[in-house]
């Protein structure tokens, strides 16, 4: 540990010589760096960040310059990547990854001047803030409307990977599905990828058949819509994009990824001198998650009963996970009226009761 | 008519010359394409070549070249000793991940416990382990006959649902909050293959310059190297000269399931730091086309290997500093790979002008 | 759990369309490989083929002028490996990887205007009476016209080898192309010709997946169908009609898998996931006992030395 520490700190010291030539160098505009995981075409994750960065752009013009570099991998290039930004000049570099939290984090060290935006992670640091959308607040709207609008009681959910974030978006969506409709059920597909258009066509094929007539995804294309829109009869919401291009059939709404609010904000800091190290979660009520438009497939109470949530969520008036709640097991999580702490929320590794099946360990 | 003649005899001259030309037909037909792109040519291909060796921040790169390569020329060397004799070993990536799972693995097991002989057992770990791996189509091609191509691709798969498996599960950070991933093995001084993380050395470099060595005596100055090259150019010659097949199918996919391994582990424990869902990145493919670039020899597939590096570093840059689309790196890495292939053929034909005979 | 969710005949019809990507680009690389050429390029033809057969049929509104553009365009990348490998004698395996990653970047820069457009659809097939019989109905007579298309390939490859005098020049090509050289048969013009029907085959395999299966463009869509083609071809001994089955059995473990899931059968996802490959590997072991091999100058380039 004291070895490695004194080393970085050797490093520190080399890296800011080489920082402060990269910055002299970006004269007066301010250069906003994105490191993306995937390609901007993804139709999901990555595109609805670089629709960040693009409004980053319009909204300052020549005030700012902004770079990105797609595709990197999560591992030993997230962190070249991140310092030849940092190198170029860079005042302000958002990584848009939970795989590239400890190269930011290593990055930083090297490059104090610097500011760094970490999406979805945990460690922070006085350069590094972390920001991330409370996605089960849409999710919460969502289970109303999958509760209200299926006939056969089986809702169809695709999951990604088993890790808290979508964990999280299982128990808000069925909390609320089952509020308003007591004989919901939910069937649990693990594609084990974020991104596979074949392979998500194929698991809301799958829940399709076996009777499932609204599917909710944690995958980022556009398959699953497609697949629903094949069969006829099945309802979808968009996932990180509107996707409204299924609208109105199959897409009857969706979850939105708007992360334009936030960069604007954070490079508006950059270039007044008011940034400073921060821990963003934000939801609904700050525009983070936005809701996309209800089809004209959702009847009017429902669509009324949904924005009544909507609203309430945005307003800070009702907590999605407000108890009583029990786990899966049958003991007790939340009390009346208590509603779940940060902590676990973020950590979340265990279904609410009424869930049937297994979280994959 | 234009008509190909074998040379007797490889030429030097060309063989040195022909990867010159193939950069240079690079450099002009991957400029039309960032031209076509609305980039300005000349400064696009300086990015790539020139920034990450004599730019303003080479000092940095030019280490982050040696990172890059390291894994490439490792996995490379071996698959060179099983592509001479005609074994295949497709499966590269599959002993890359295993290596890189049993070598964290036991660095892991040991935390938080600080001692010198842990990184050398984590080392015998991972070598192990890409050994092991590779020895499942090595066992089953030696003893049913089975087609090793296949049997090595398909494990590659396996490895990876491997691999999420242990992000997600056995292998998990206990204080990561529930997400995925290992703990970071930089963050555990007996662990880390960093040798000086200030100059961006570490020990899987110092293992692939080996291996380069270490391949160049086998296959020059070893009888088994010997064998080796014999079953590759006259197979039945080699069984005449009392070559046991069976004996070399083993030691070429050990030999490069070990180094893949190896590759892993260094990786694991140095640049990546932990092991996570997708923690492999095409190395195991990658160091494929590393290794047919450096003509199947020791040191070619050392310079292959630092060319591969330059083109993703400088690729990075492109599109970082010019907006370039990763999309047209790939293409111009493509590029690149073609015109190498296709301008070998100089070293061993040469090109005759012929006025057709009449019959 | 309870399994009786999963709808047998339903799960048939989804494998026989989840498996024919993999059919096409399959029986296509069969070929070039029975000429004795080693392709390793299949993903990045089927991408390629992916891309144009999307673009062309968005532009013509046609999903017919798309399934042409993508033969074609997965025909013209392999040209590319022809003038490697046929012309400039590079090595072949090098050449194939080289293919992939280079129609991966193509079709992505091909693709940046193609994302989030729906392609115009394809009919499927409906004949009165025999669509709407129970079970077979179903699994036989409701699917699109290229689901079809890719078994009369496979039959007309199956033919062609085993009874045409075109078939068998091919297979002699591919067993020694220097005693067919010296038939007179002309080597290297018989393998550009495999090589260019592989390339087709896999553009529409490709255009399967962006057209009808999935469908949308998105880049990288094929993920990895191509490697498991080639695969495929060897689980399949290089016989036609053990490709069908070896798709259908791959195709259907992966859909199975998913079923299990949805049904609730608790088995840990990676292993489920990984079973196909595993059970691929097991049934080549068993297959080795047969005497099938690969054709003998797979791989081998040819210069005739005249």
């Amino acid at each position: 540990m004291n070895i490695k520490r004194r080393s970085l700190l050797g490093t520190a010291v080399l890296a800011l010589s080489l920082g402060l030539g990269g910055a002299a160098l970006a004269q007066d505009k301010t250069k906003v760096g994105f490191i993306y995981v995937g390609p901007i075409g993804d139709g999901g994750w990555t595109h609805e960040h670089d629709q960040g960065r693009l409004a980053v752009e319009k909204e300052f013009g020549d005030k700012v310059e902004t770079v990105y570099v797609e595709n990197v991998p999560e591992g030993p290039d997230a962190e070249r990547v991140m310092t030849q930004m940092a190198l170029n000049g860079a005042d302000l570099i958002f990584t848009t990854s939970f795989g590239f939290m400890d190269a930011t984090i290593n990055v930083a060290k090297k490059f104090p001047k610097v500011k760094f935006e970490h999406a979805t992670g945990y460690k922070r640091a006085d350069n590094v803030s972390t920001y991330s959308a409370r996605f089960y607040e849409g999710r919460a709207v969502q289970g109303t409307i999958a509760g209200r609008m299926t006939k056969s009681n089986v809702v169809g959910y695709i999951g990604s990977y088993p890790i808290p974030e979508v964990i999280r978006g299982i128990n808000s969506a069925y909390i609320h599905a089952k509020k308003v409709n007591p004989d919901v059920q939910f069937k649990i597909v693990w594609a084990y990828t974020w991104f596979d258009p074949a392979k998500e066509a194929d698991a809301a094929k799958v829940l399709i058949e076996q009777g499932a007539d609204v599917i909710l995804q944690h995958t980022d294309s556009t398959a699953p819509h497609a697949a629903a829109k094949e069969k006829g009869g099945v309802y979808t919401f968009g996932q990180a994009s509107d996707m409204s291009e299924y609208a109105p059939m199959p897409r009857i709404s969706s979850i939105i990824d708007n992360w334009a609010p936030y960069y604007i904000e954070r490079t508006k800091a950059v270039i007044d001198g008011t940034w400073e190290s921060t821990d963003t979660w934000a939801g609904i009520g700050p525009g983070m998650v936005g809701i996309g438009e209800f089809s004209s497939e959702i009847p009017a109470d429902v669509q009324a009963e949904a924005n009544a949530l909507k609203d309430k969520i945005a307003s800070g008036e009702y907590h999605p996970f407000t108890g009583p709640l029990k786990k899966q097991d049958g003991s007790d999580w939340l009390a009346e009226g208590e509603t779940a702490d940060d902590g676990t929320l973020a950590g979340m590794n265990f279904y609410v009761e009424g869930i049937v099946g297994d979280i994959p360990q | 008519m234009i008509v190909l003649e074998k040379r007797p005899q490889p030429s030097r001259g060309w063989s040195m010359s022909t990867p010159v030309l193939a950069v240079l037909a690079t450099m002009v037909a991957g400029g039309l394409l960032f031209g076509l792109l609305g980039k300005n040519p000349f400064l696009a291909i300086e990015t790539i070549f020139w920034e990450p060796l004599f730019g303003e921040f080479a000092s940095y790169y030019r280490p982050q070249l040696l990172v890059k390569a390291a894994p490439l020329v490792l996995i490379a060397i071996g698959l060179s000793l099983g592509f001479k004799a005609g074994i295949w070993n497709i499966g590269a990536e599959g002993q890359y991940i295993i290596g890189a799972i049993c070598g964290a693995g036991v660095g892991l097991a040991f935390y938080p416990l600080e001692a010198w002989y842990i990184f050398p057992l984590m080392v015998i770990g991972g070598a192990l382990g890409g050994w092991a791996w590779a020895m499942i189509p090595a066992l089953l091609k030696v003893r049913f006959g089975t087609n090793e191509i296949l049997v090595s691709l398909m494990l590659v798969y396996v490895a990876e649902k491997l691999l999420a498996s242990m992000a997600l599960g056995l292998l998990k950070n206990p204080q990561g909050f529930g997400f995925p991933g290992s703990r970071n093995l930089n963050d555990y001084a007996s662990a880390t293959s960093w040798i000086s993380q200030d100059v961006g050395l570490h020990w899987g470099m110092a293992a692939a310059l080996i291996a380069v060595i270490f391949a160049y005596i086998l296959l020059n100055r070893h009888m088994l190297g010997f064998q080796i090259r014999l079953t590759g150019e006259a197979p039945r010659a080699a069984r005449f000269a009392g070559v046991n097949p069976s004996r070399l199918i083993l030691f070429c996919l050990g030999a490069s399931g070990m180094l893949a391994g190896l590759a892993g582990l260094f990786e694991v424990a140095g640049p990546s730091g932990q092991i996570t869902i997708d923690f492999n990145a095409n190395y195991g493919f990658t160091a494929i086309i590393v290794a047919f670039l450096g003509r199947l020899h020791p040191i070619g597939i050392l310079l292959a290997g630092l060319l591969m590096a330059l083109t993703y570093i400088g690729g990075d840059i492109a599109q970082g500093n010019l907006g370039l689309p990763a999309a047209a790196v790939q293409v111009f890495q493509g590029m690149l790979l073609f015109f190498l292939l296709a301008f070998d053929l100089l070293t061993n034909y040469r090109i005759r002008l012929k006025t057709r005979e009449v019959a | 759990m309870d399994l009786s969710q999963i709808n047998p005949v339903l799960l048939i019809a989804s494998l026989m369309v989840a498996a024919t990507p993999l059919l096409l680009a399959t029986i296509g690389e069969l070929v070039v490989e029975r000429a004795g050429v080693l392709n390793l390029g299949v993903e990045g033809m089927m991408i390629v083929g992916a891309i144009s057969g999307f673009a062309v049929a968005v532009e013509t509104d046609s999903a017919w002028l798309g399934f042409l553009a993508a033969a074609v365009g997965g025909a013209v990348l392999s040209l590319l490996f022809v003038l490697l490998t046929q012309v400039a004698l590079a090595n072949q395996v090098a050449s194939g990887l080289a293919l992939t990653l280079f129609g991966l970047g193509l079709s992505s820069l091909m693709g940046q205007s193609y994302v989030g457009i729906k392609p115009p659809a394809m009919a499927r097939l409906d004949i009165p009476v025999l669509s709407d019989l129970p079970v077979i109905g179903p699994i036989l007579f409701r699917h699109d016209p290229l689901l079809y298309i890719a078994i009369l390939i496979i039959a007309g490859v199956w033919a062609v080898l085993t009874f045409t005098r075109a078939g068998l020049i091919l297979r002699a090509v591919g067993e020694n192309h220097d005693a067919a050289h010296a038939l007179g048969y002309k080597v290297v013009r018989i393998r550009i010709m495999a090589i260019l029907f592989g390339g087709a085959c896999a553009g529409l395999g490709g255009a399967y997946i962006s057209l009808i299966r999935v469908p949308q463009w998105t880049e990288g869509m094929t993920a990895g169908v191509g490697w498991i083609a080639l695969a495929l071809v060897v689980f399949a001994s290089w016989k036609p009609w053990r490709v069908l089955l070896g798709a259908y059995l791959f195709g259907g473990i992966t859909v199975l898998q998913l079923n299990l899931q949805a049904a609730g059968v608790a088995i840990p996802v990676e292993y489920l996931a990984m079973s196909p490959y595993v059970v691929t590997i097991v049934v080549l072991v068993i297959l080795s006992a047969d005497k099938s091999r690969a054709p003998a100058s797979l791989g081998r380039p040819f210069h005739a030395t005249s």
